[in-house]
């Protein structure tokens, strides 16, 4: 992201762009602490991930998951656990919004070539939802709440050295808020055994993580409707492609492409799927078909189309995709390099599969 | 000027941060107050040429960058300190970042913020992201020192805004820095 430096041609009538200029570097420190809750441990350790004394031994009753279409985060290997207050279990009687119980808390671990970065959420008492990060220090030793305003640039050293970005707490809620219940990439979709083999950057399940059977089976998960559990919930689609190129809009778009009334995302564009509703994957064709883009290629007034049949090239999914300009890329925030695995997936689905705008007319 | 700029910084946050909550009544007021002491015409409202120098054009008002006004391509600067170049109008800015162009404040519902709502409007000056979750806002609307408003008068500012008469202007999509040569996008 840019930060603000005019040393340019300033004249009278704009002194204020100075001013402007130079007060980011006074811009606010707030961070606001939800009503009621205490404050967040300054360490990771004190936030009931570890066993007491160790940084590396999680404590019984928090669960490890794997979601089976991951967010792209740049490469980071990341690993999520979960815990759920004695005696609580979620309530999934809406099988898209899960109901999590106040006391719910969820960590992601973040790796490159050491820990990085864990972000914790917790559901308050209040039923509120609040969000932090720990940055690891280098020797690994614990990690230590980060400010609310994020860092946009941390210099990690290593054998590959690169910048890392860590969130504000306003980046997590821009991503967190827009779905209907905040927490991502645990729902019934994400944690289905019926798991996607050609999913984009897969990982196996862990011989500890739980997933929808497990956690139906253990009493967690209550009232999802017995279809569900039937038969676990799964991705229509034409072809395998397509299943895991919609899979991969949904883990990596859905969240704030839910096509709701929500003003904030202005495309009337629906990647999300929902589990419940048997023409979801239709829905979503129907919105990459008929959702007006306003994209234009510089010194172009036409709009390119966001799918254009047989054509990524075209295609402003793909564009903004495989875009790392802060204008146009998808997504806007929590990446800087493009998905090479995941534009070939979506390339190969727009130029080779199943024509995405004709195949279901 | 450095010493006009630096009794600037100090006195306007000041201001928008102390004079307490308005009520509902006058809320628009201040707004109107706030829009003028934070000088959002200066850049949103595009200056014209006037007897006595350039003035901002009223008829115009926050109205943003005018779509007739189609920029030549910004011009190269050598290496150095000077950085940035804007228009005539105050209301395009190439650095780089890229060329911005200042937005249409107007309750227009095609152009405008005439579909915003205040939630989009906080979010938007909060996080400096256009309404909260999409791209980073560019320089140079002075996000870091907006942001710092009391809820109260963010309300008013925008309150005030949704009064204003609504211009029809389709403020151009910001461009790339030349190094990247990508497309740019906005969704209003
Ligand atoms: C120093 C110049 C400057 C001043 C002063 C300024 N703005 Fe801006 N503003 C801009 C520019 C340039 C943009 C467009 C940035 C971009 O496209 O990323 C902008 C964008 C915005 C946007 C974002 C619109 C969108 O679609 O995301 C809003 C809202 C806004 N300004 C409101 C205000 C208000 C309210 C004030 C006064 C309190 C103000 N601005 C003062 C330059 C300014």
């Amino acid at each position: 992201m840019f930060v603000p430096r005019h040393g340019g041609i300033i004249s009278a009538m704009s002194f204020k762009v100075l001013m402007a200029a130079a007060i980011t570097a006074l811009a606010g420190m707030v961070f606001v602490v939800s009503a009621g809750a205490g404050p967040l441990p300054d360490r990771l350790s004190d936030t009931g991930l570890f066993v007491e004394g160790s940084t590396s031994e999680v404590r019984a009753g928090v669960l490890s998951f794997t979601p089976q279409y991951p967010l792209w985060s740049d490469g980071a290997i990341k690993r999520r656990w979960i815990y759920l207050p004695p005696g609580t279990f979620i309530d999934a009687s809406r099988p898209s919004a899960w109901e999590f119980p106040r006391g719910t808390r969820l960590w992601k671990e973040f790796r490159l070539e050491r820990r990085v970065e864990t972000r914790f959420i917790e559901r308050l008492a209040d039923g509120s939802w609040r969000y932090a990060t720990y940055i690891w220090s280098e020797d690994g030793q614990d990690a230590v709440l980060a400010s609310g305003e994020g860092i946009a640039s941390l210099t990690l050293n290593g054998t590959e050295p690169r910048q890392y970005s860590i969130p504000s707490e306003l980046d997590c809620r821009a991503c967190h808020e827009g779905p209907a219940v905040p927490v991502l990439g645990f729902s019934a979709l994400q944690l289905s055994s019926d798991r996607d083999p050609l999913a984009v950057h897969a990982e196996s399940l862990r011989a500890d993580d739980v997933d929808l059977r497990k956690l139906i089976e253990r009493g967690l998960v209550r009232n999802l409707p017995t279809s569900l559990i039937k038969t676990p919930p799964r991705i229509s689609a034409a072809s395998p492609t397509e299943r895991a190129a919609l899979g991969y809009l949904h883990g990596n778009c859905g969240q704030c492409h839910t096509n709701s009334s929500d003003a904030s995302v202005p495309v009337d564009l629906q990647l999300a799927q929902d589990v419940t509703d048997p023409a979801s994957t239709e829905k979503v064709l129907q919105s990459l078909r008929s959702s007006s883009s306003q994209f234009r290629l510089p010194g172009t007034t036409a709009a390119v189309p966001l799918v254009s049949p047989g054509a990524s090239h075209n295609s402003a999914l793909l564009i903004r995709m495989r875009s790392r300009d802060a204008s146009v890329q998808m997504p806007p925030l929590g990446t800087a390099i493009p998905d090479s695995e995941g534009l070939a997936l979506i390339a190969r689905w727009i130029d080779q599969d199943k024509n995405p705008s004709t195949s279901r007319e | 000027m450095k010493s006009v700029a630096a009794s600037f910084l100090m006195i306007v946050p000041a201001y928008v941060l102390m004079l307490g909550v308005a009520t509902a009544d006058d809320q628009v007021s201040r707004g109107k107050y706030l829009v003028t002491i934070a000088a959002c015409n200066d850049c949103h409202t595009p200056l014209k040429l006037g007897p006595k120098g350039p003035e901002p054009d009223m008829s115009l008002m926050l109205s943003g960058h005018p779509e007739s006004l189609q920029m030549p391509t910004a011009p190269s600067l050598p290496p150095g300190p000077w950085t940035s170049s804007f228009a005539a109008t105050n209301t395009a800015w190439a650095g780089p970042w890229g060329v911005s162009f200042t937005a249409n404040l107007t309750p227009d519902p095609e152009t405008g913020l005439g579909r915003w709502t205040l939630r989009n409007f906080k979010d938007t000056i909060r996080s400096g992201r256009h309404l909260g979750r999409g791209r980073p806002i560019l320089p140079p609307m002075p996000i870091p020192m907006y942001k710092q408003m009391t809820d109260a008068d963010l309300e008013a500012v925008f309150a005030y805004l949704q009064t204003i008469p609504a211009i029809s202007n389709r403020v151009p999509q910001p461009l790339p820095p030349p190094a990247t040569g990508t497309a740019a996008a906005t969704e209003h």
